[in-house]
């Protein structure tokens, strides 16, 4: 019966596509529908995950701290054999010092199950205490499916889900941007690498964000005010879009006949969402502040290592860590971020829709990640997700902030010896956005022609490719020479001011973006009312 | 012109298959790996004279001269970047980054050659059959993981192939028959495909009446001879020719490979073991051969309980009678369209029948096979069904744990990127007509609608023998994977092996019956 369904449809749409086809390389990936196709490029995507996942991952033979990978096994170890009230807590069996959970319960049950799974075939990678830098052909096997089947069970749903409310809600979208486009989203470099290469499982709390984001696509709020709350239980890093979807839900039930009757449903969704993941702790105050305490990790400082955002860039000027205390500190910081969210928040609270709530999810996630208190360089996945989720509308932004992004974990993943992966996902990404005939390859036909020489245009661009070529030869300057003596940590910083500029201009463009929408909304929603 | 544009769209597919291959670099290799860099030591370190004749390890060189040659060529880069990967003595089983990294690149930017041939076939097909053909070659499963896990340079090796092929289609025989010659200065495992070629060369390139014939005759022996004399003229000049041909040819090594290749053999081996086995409960006294086939190695004495010993002359007889009726066909009706269905039969019968066949050379006929493969349903069917078996064929080859999703997911895409671009290319293919002549818009609707009854009537659609043999294939693999360590634990360890193989032996007898079949019943 489904069959024959597509059949029909696929003749109705024959019309259409037979004047395509001529400049059509890839009808015979996208002609059986989304299903296909999306099943065709998460094979790929699959195989990819794989081979990176080949690698070595971060702090692969270097006792005794080794790195995230001895993290997560250890968090399986202590998940497995304490009783749950334990978890969180610092005993004789244990110690918070070496690698202490600082995760909320949801990556807690996670490290459980797959702690569970781990023994199952290799006891010994996840017994209490001798366990510890556990190394072997096979435990590093078995960790690496733990993160594949994450993925596959729940980052690829969630894109298709995506996808599919993305692309039948525009009709306008040809069949290979959908292609294009399942594609940018599943062979994210930085993902992958983090994921696969590094070793985390970012997988789990963005898939279960863009499931989230998916279903307020498709209008279902308390499904998405649901998935939302899990992904914040799986990893408090979640909050960056918290403010998109607070302002964008809220802007929602302000227009409805009954809203502190919408409003309330939501709250009550959350809550009751959060007293299941959290219901071990909640049986007395010590224990939940217990866990809260492990997850804000105050007292490692305003930013760590080189990351690119407004602190650690400023602080080659102004030394914040000695001018002001930590308590004061957190204070500007939270400033800082609230002040930048707001813009985007009220723009959402003013005149809610999916665009702008795209939109706003981007912005709130580049004010955290520039502004936020202890942001690390892997932060820059949570701006990169709604960017990749907007690739489609913004082509050559999105393209730019991949570069950037990838680029400003460049140092990190040189010291996990990542260095391979990191090129050939970077090519491989470059390849598929600009596939033939892709979404990618046709910027210069849909760009007017212009034959006005245009001195500010050409000023830009220009900027552009010296920035742009002078961080490629960055990549060999950083692999090929050492640093002066004075100055040991010279490329990182001036890799940090690369990235810095580019993330703040492009945070400054997406935050007009979504300023300019208001404009076109309202025009749009005269017109259909006309 | 339009070959020209649709050369950046194939390094575009090259480029995606390199991303992943060198991803790849990490993985598994077999021991050939170090038979290749040993190979690229003595090249190096060694005057042309010993080339044949050191032993400095068990992996001595026994390929011909040209592919000697070539991994000489190679030895120059890996000295600058690494002098230990050529060092005869020091470099034994050197297994540093550098070295791993050098031959891996090595065999990936080598497979540009296949990239040529692959285009100077399809330079002038229309654009989706080209599409087509580029997935099935140049994301080939099997090569990847023959050539970019298991290690070999087989893609290079098939770009001669394809690029002589190409001449041959277009007619220029002469530079067709060079290239074979070339390529079987590379390897003479190619040889199988000789006899076709020079039936094939005799009747459409030579056979022109009497002086103009026999002027042809000896401009291709010529050029032959020289191809030989360059390879070979050395060695003889070295005296060393006797010693390159005793290396070529090694005596001694078993009718099969000590995991079986798909092919006949199997047959014959399990007729002879349920012989034996009945003999034996009703009475007959038999002598079981020590040196049992599932044990690996086979030496001199009859490894056959009950069926007669096969030699290797008896397979080549077997090899010959079974092409004899592509001899006839290349003979009476030389066509050149026809010509990649006789090279890639000549393989099919050479991999059957052969002695001593490794499983890797089904890629030999899978490969040039895939030019074919769009020509009609029939074809896409068939092509369909003996890729997957071929590459399933390949799967022992990779036992670790590690490459275990690797290899089911590169089967998995090739399945799924096959079964899309086949079933697209013959639902609309089948009104290619109407689509043209339809041009104008409002002309549109009409064709598509008579043409869509004869869509569903020719789709892409795998019957349900096939699907039931596919599904078989599953088990086997569930069986061999899962079920039998668990039920049986170490006993008979042999058997998921001998069930794969026997298994897709059914599935590659079906395949030569289909060619057999194909190639007779063309006019």
């Amino acid at each position: 019966m489904g069959k024959k369904k597509e059949k029909k449809k696929i003749n109705e749409k024959v019309d259409v596509e037979a004047v395509e086809i001529e400049d059509d390389t890839w009808w015979w990936l996208t002609h059986k529908g989304i299903g296909a196709t999306f099943l065709c490029i998460s094979v790929f995507a699959l195989l990819v995950r794989v081979a990176v996942s080949l690698h070595p991952y971060s702090g692969a033979g270097s006792p005794p701290k080794f790195g995230d990978y001895e993290a997560q096994r250890h968090w399986m170890e202590i998940t497995l054999n304490l009783p749950v009230l334990e978890w969180y807590r610092n005993s004789t069996s244990n110690d918070l010092s070496y690698w202490g959970l600082d995760y909320p319960p949801l990556t807690a049950y996670q490290s459980y199950f797959h702690g569970l799974f781990l023994r199952f075939f290799d006891p010994d990678s996840v017994s209490l205490f001798t366990s510890r830098g556990y190394e072997t052909y096979v435990g590093k096997l078995l960790m690496r499916w733990t993160v594949l089947s994450s993925d596959t069970l729940i980052f690829f749903p969630a894109i298709f889900y995506f996808a599919f409310v993305y692309h039948s809600s525009c009709h306008s979208s040809r069949k290979n941007d959908c292609a294009w486009h399942i594609a940018m989203l599943l062979l994210n470099p930085c993902l992958i690498l983090i994921d696969h290469g590094h070793f985390q499982y970012n997988c789990i709390s963005l898939g279960l964000t863009v499931a989230a984001i998916a279903a307020i696509l498709s209008q279902r709020e308390l499904l998405a005010s649901c998935l939302f709350t899990l992904a914040l239980s799986h990893k408090q890093m979640s909050v960056y879009y918290a403010p998109a979807f607070f302002s964008h839900l809220l802007g929602k039930c302000l227009r409805r006949k009954n809203p502190i009757h919408g409003v309330a449903k939501l709250g009550l969704t959350v809550l009751g969402t959060f007293t299941v993941v959290w219901w071990p702790y909640l049986h007395s105050t010590d224990a939940l502040l217990g866990v809260l305490s492990r997850l804000a990790p105050f007292e490692r400082g305003i930013y760590e290592d080189y990351v690119a955002n407004f602190w650690c860039t400023s602080s080659v000027i102004i030394k914040w860590k000695r001018l002001f205390s930590v308590h004061s500190l957190k204070f500007i910081s939270l400033t800082a971020t609230v002040l930048t969210c707001l813009p985007s928040m009220v723009q959402q609270v003013m005149a809610p829709s999916s665009r702008g709530f795209l939109y706003g999810l981007l912005n709130s996630s580049f004010a955290f990640y520039l502004f936020s208190f202890q942001v690390h360089e892997k932060s820059i996945l949570l701006p990169l997700l709604p960017a990749s989720l907007l690739a489609l509308e913004e082509r050559r932004p999105f393209k730019w902030l991949m570069f950037y992004g990838l680029f400003s974990m460049f140092p990190l993943l040189c010291r996990d010896k990542l260095v391979l992966p990191y090129f050939a996902l970077h090519a491989l990404f470059m390849l598929l956005y600009l596939a033939p005939c892709g979404h990618g390859a046709r910027p210069r036909n849909a760009r007017p022609n212009n034959t006005k020489f245009d001195y500010f245009d050409s000023f830009k661009t220009f900027m552009n490719g010296f920035i742009y070529l002078s961080s490629l030869i960055l990549h060999i300057v950083y692999l090929t020479m050492h640093p002066p003596e004075k100055f040991p940590y010279l490329f990182e910083a001036i890799i940090m001011l690369i990235c810095f500029y580019q993330f703040a201009v492009f945070a400054f463009y997406t935050n007009v973006k979504q300023w300019s929408l208001l404009d076109h909304s309202t025009t749009d929603e005269e017109k259909k009312l006309i | 012109m339009e070959s020209s544009s649709s050369t950046p769209q194939l390094l575009w597919f090259f480029a995606i298959a390199a991303c992943v291959k060198l991803l790849l670099i990490p993985a598994y290799y077999s021991t050939d790996f170090e038979v290749h860099r040993h190979w690229l030591a003595l090249t190096h370190s060694l005057p042309l004279s010993n080339w044949y004749a050191d032993e400095t390890s068990p992996w001595t060189l026994d390929y011909p001269p040209f592919f000697a040659c070539f991994e000489r060529f190679l030895s120059i880069f890996a000295h600058y970047i690494d002098p230990q990967i050529v060092d005869l003595h020091n470099g034994l089983n050197y297994r540093a980054n550098s070295a791993i990294y050098f031959l891996r690149i090595s065999v990936i930017l080598s497979d540009l050659w296949l990239l040529y041939g692959v285009y100077r076939l399809t330079k002038n097909a229309d654009v989706k059959r080209r599409y087509l053909i580029w997935v099935l070659i140049v994301w080939s499963p099997a090569l990847v993981i023959v050539d970019h896990l298991h290690f070999q340079y087989n893609g290079f090796l098939l770009g001669w192939l394809l690029l002589s092929i190409s001449f041959l289609q277009e007619g220029k025989d002469l530079m067709g028959g060079f290239l074979f010659a070339v390529l079987l200065c590379f390897k003479h495992l190619f040889a199988v495909a000789a006899p076709v070629y020079f039936v094939y060369l005799l009747r459409h390139y030579c056979w022109k009446g009497l002086v103009r014939g026999f002027s042809r005759l000896s401009v291709l022996g010529a050029v032959v001879v020289a191809v030989f004399a360059a390879a070979y003229g050395p060695f003889l000049y070295h005296g060393q020719i006797q010693q390159v041909f005793n290396r070529m040819f090694p005596f001694g090594r078993g009718l099969c490979h000590a995991y079986w290749a798909p092919n006949f053999w199997v047959f014959y081996i399990i007729l002879d073991k349920v012989f034996s086995f009945f003999l034996k409960k009703f009475g007959f006294s038999i002598q079981i051969p020590a040196a049992s086939f599932t044990g690996g190695l086979v030496g001199d004495s009859s490894p056959f309980a009950v069926l007669p010993k096969i030699s290797p002359s008896t397979t080549l007889i077997m090899v010959l009678l079974a092409l004899s009726p592509c001899f006839i066909k290349a003979w009476t009706n030389p066509q050149p369209r026809m010509v990649a269905r006789w090279i890639a039969y000549a393989y099919t019968c050479g991999f059957l029948f052969g002695w001593h066949v490794h499983e890797k050379a089904s890629l030999h006929f899978v490969i040039p096979l895939a030019i074919v493969a769009v020509q009609s349903l029939e074809d896409a069917k068939h092509y369909f069904m003996l890729s997957i078996v071929s590459c399933y064929s390949l799967f022992p080859l990779l036992y670790e744990a590690q490459e275990y999703p690797i290899k089911v997911l590169l089967l998995l895409l090739h399945s799924i990127l096959m079964w899309l671009g086949f079933s697209t290319k013959f639902t609309r293919a089948s009104a290619p007509n109407t689509t043209v002549t339809a041009k104008k818009k409002g002309a549109q609707s009409k064709s598509i609608e008579s043409s869509s009854p004869a869509a569903e009537k020719g789709g892409f659609t795998i019957g349900w023998v096939g699907k039931s043999y596919l599904l078989g294939l599953l088990l086997v693999e569930i069986w061999g994977q899962f079920l039998h360590p668990y039920l049986l634990g170490d006993k008979f360890p042999f058997v998921p092996l001998m069930l794969i193989s026997t298994y897709c032996a059914f599935g590659i007898m079906y395949s030569w019956i289909w060619q057999l079949r194909c190639i007779i019943s063309t006019a």
